[in-house]
């Protein structure tokens, strides 16, 4: 019983590969995942007209990623693609733990109301980039192209030229940028000669996406060494159709053929649901996995981004979760770029940034992937001790890593921050994505993120200011004060920014704070927004002059 | 704060024979697995992570 039938996407001969010019193009994404989807996405919404070339013509095959976490779905909810993405699959908070055949924990992963979104939602990856194709496809400024594929990649200082094969033969385009999101296997990473190094693991899983009527509740189900399934572990997720996926460790020696064989697959799912299940299997797929990132994420003209920047273990989301929050990095920067208003030095950030926020997430990745795997007999001893203990004592439950799930890295140090003054309070500070907070605007309820606009937002309590916008440079940044523009009813606005009147925020583009001030000082914000787009700020240049 | 280095145990003795006989009729796999409890419950006790780092050093290599 195979519910979803995979779209075809129509092959189109291209006008410039019919007419045999070679054209230019500001910005051509390679692979049309997530990522390249995303990226198309938030470029168009900058005012970039974006080619995607694929060399498929369909989604995903299986459910692949399945879970996305708040960040994103705050990125795309800017994209407006957030809400049939939620309607669409099933949104949980509640992890459980299970060592043997006992509960040793739960978690919640959102503890706190006063969110639009959940902390995660479950939906299989299909699901996800066909919603991401129909808004693609519905802007004029996207020009998706399948069946092409690009087979050789070349770079002069001021564009890249790609030989790019389709059904109709091989033609050559130009691009200024180019975004690589090909994947983990990213066939442009090596036209670059980057290198992709990190830590392989030895285990293999065997996922499958399985369709069944089951009162499991909408939580992610984790076990250690199951009865079900000895000496191994299990993740059971509820997905959107009925459909569920299901990840078994098999161990060092699993012989991958033979694992995917339906009769291979079916006892091992009968032993964990019982004999009686009624379930059909959807998808199988075995995996190993590294963990690794690039050297740089920018090589020239060339930007890489998702798997093809990094790759993670699968415990705690952090693969498609983190390529979408290269986008939102990234998308900004490179339309400032494109329209002349920063250098492309503030491309060299998108590395400084996103490489850091990487290593973030590979370590985070790293440690639950040896937790989860005990690679000697001893490390299995303190894995067992700290599940153990859990059962009956909460101090040994920060132990237990079953995966980190996905939050955003913040960007300490980020040269693109302006340090605090010190007298702050509150967690908000430089390099930190913006916290949500139910707000009020024109008498209606509405959510802080979405006041934040396009460009550089300041946020002010109180009303110091008369004034609606501010430049800076060639850059304006536009000026909400809570109290005229927006209202913080509940109070939950200021609470989470650490608030008094006069509380001045300046977020980028990417919805990150980039300064915080105790008074509104334009020249001190006119400084700020030149530093977060890679200008030395006045001050500075005084010193330089 | 440091490692504490210098004697610290009330009752040395009592406890070092309390600690033998609890494991007195463990086999090796059931003592190893008791250990790595107790070194949990113990390092939570402790918490301070630069007094965990000095006792793995020291634990690793007695001579510091």
């Amino acid at each position: 019983m195979t519910n979803y039938v995979y779209p075809r996407f129509d092959y189109v001969r291209s006008a410039e590969q019919a007419a045999g010019i070679v054209r230019r193009h500001p910005i051509v994404v390679i692979g049309a995942g997530p990522i390249g989807l995303t990226a198309a996405l938030d470029l168009a919404a900058r005012g970039q007209p974006v080619i995607v070339l694929d060399d498929n013509d369909t989604v995903s095959i299986g459910s692949r990623a399945v879970c996305y976490a708040k960040r994103p779905l705050e990125i795309w909810d800017r994209l407006h693609c957030a809400a049939p993405m939620v309607a669409r699959g099933v949104s949980w908070n509640v992890g459980k733990v299970f060592f043997r055949d006992q509960l040793s924990y739960q978690f919640d992963l959102l503890p706190e109301t006063g969110h639009q979104w959940p902390a995660m939602i479950n939906l299989q990856q299909y699901h996800l980039e066909e919603i991401l194709v129909a808004k693609c496809r519905d802007n004029p400024l996207i020009d998706l192209r399948w069946k092409h594929r690009l087979i050789s990649l070349k770079q002069t200082p001021d564009h890249a030229e790609l030989a790019v094969e389709t059904p109709d033969g091989i033609f050559t385009m130009e691009a200024e940028w180019v975004i690589a999101c090909d994947g983990a296997n990213s066939d442009t990473r090596r036209m670059v000669g980057a290198e992709f190094k990190g830590q392989y693991f030895q285990d293999r899983f065997l996922i499958a996406d399985v369709v069944m009527n089951a009162d499991f509740p909408t939580e992610r189900w984790f076990w250690f060494d199951p009865p079900f399934h000895p000496g191994q572990s299990v993740l059971l997720h509820r997905q959107s159709d009925n459909i569920w996926r299901i990840d078994f460790q098999l161990g060092w020696n699993a012989d991958p053929d033979e694992e995917k064989k339906p009769e291979r697959v079916i006892p091992r799912i009968k032993a964990m649901l019982g004999d009686k299940a009624d379930f059909s299997l959807e998808w199988v797929s075995i995996y190993q996995f590294a963990c690794r990132r690039i050297d740089n994420f920018r090589y020239g003209r060339v930007l890489f981004a998702g798997d093809a920047a990094h790759q993670v273990s699968p415990f705690g989301a952090r693969g498609a979760n983190t390529g979408v929050q290269d986008i939102d990095n990234l998308a900004w920067k490179l339309a400032l770029v494109l329209r002349g208003e920063a250098g492309e030095a503030l491309l060299d950030t998108y590395h400084t940034e996103r490489a850091y926020a990487a290593d973030d997430n590979l370590l985070n990745s790293t440690r639950a992937t040896d937790f989860i795997t005990p690679k000697t007999k001893v490390s299995r001893y303190f894995r067992d001790a700290a599940l153990e203990l859990a059962q009956h004592h909460d101090f040994a439950r920060p132990l237990v890593n079953s995966g980190r799930l996905s939050v955003p890295t913040p960007y300490v140090g980020s040269p693109l921050n302006t340090p605090d003054d010190g007298a702050l309070v509150g967690d908000m500070r430089p390099g930190t994505n913006a916290a949500d907070a139910p707000v009020t605007i024109g008498g209606k309820p509405g959510w802080f993120l979405n006041c934040l606009g396009d460009g550089f937002t300041v946020v002010t309590f109180g009303n110091p200011t008369s004034k609606t916008k501010l430049t800076a440079g060639q850059l304006e940044a536009r000026i909400i004060c809570v109290g005229r523009d927006i209202e913080d009813a509940r109070g939950l606005l200021a609470a989470r920014y650490g608030a008094s009147p006069g509380t001045t925020y300046l977020f980028r583009p990417d919805q990150y704070v980039a300064a915080r001030w105790r008074e509104f000082d334009e020249a001190e914000i006119a400084d700020a927004v030149s530093r977060a787009t890679g200008r030395p700020a006045a001050h500075q240049r005084e010193l330089a002059a | 704060m440091t490692l504490n280095l210098a004697p610290g145990i009330v009752d040395p003795d009592g406890f070092y024979a309390e600690l033998i006989d609890s494991q007195r009729d463990l086999d090796e796999e059931q003592a190893l697995r008791m250990n790595a409890r107790l070194i949990l419950l113990l390092a939570n006790h402790i918490g301070d992570r630069a007094v965990l780092t000095e006792a793995i050093r020291y634990a690793r290599n007695p001579a510091g």
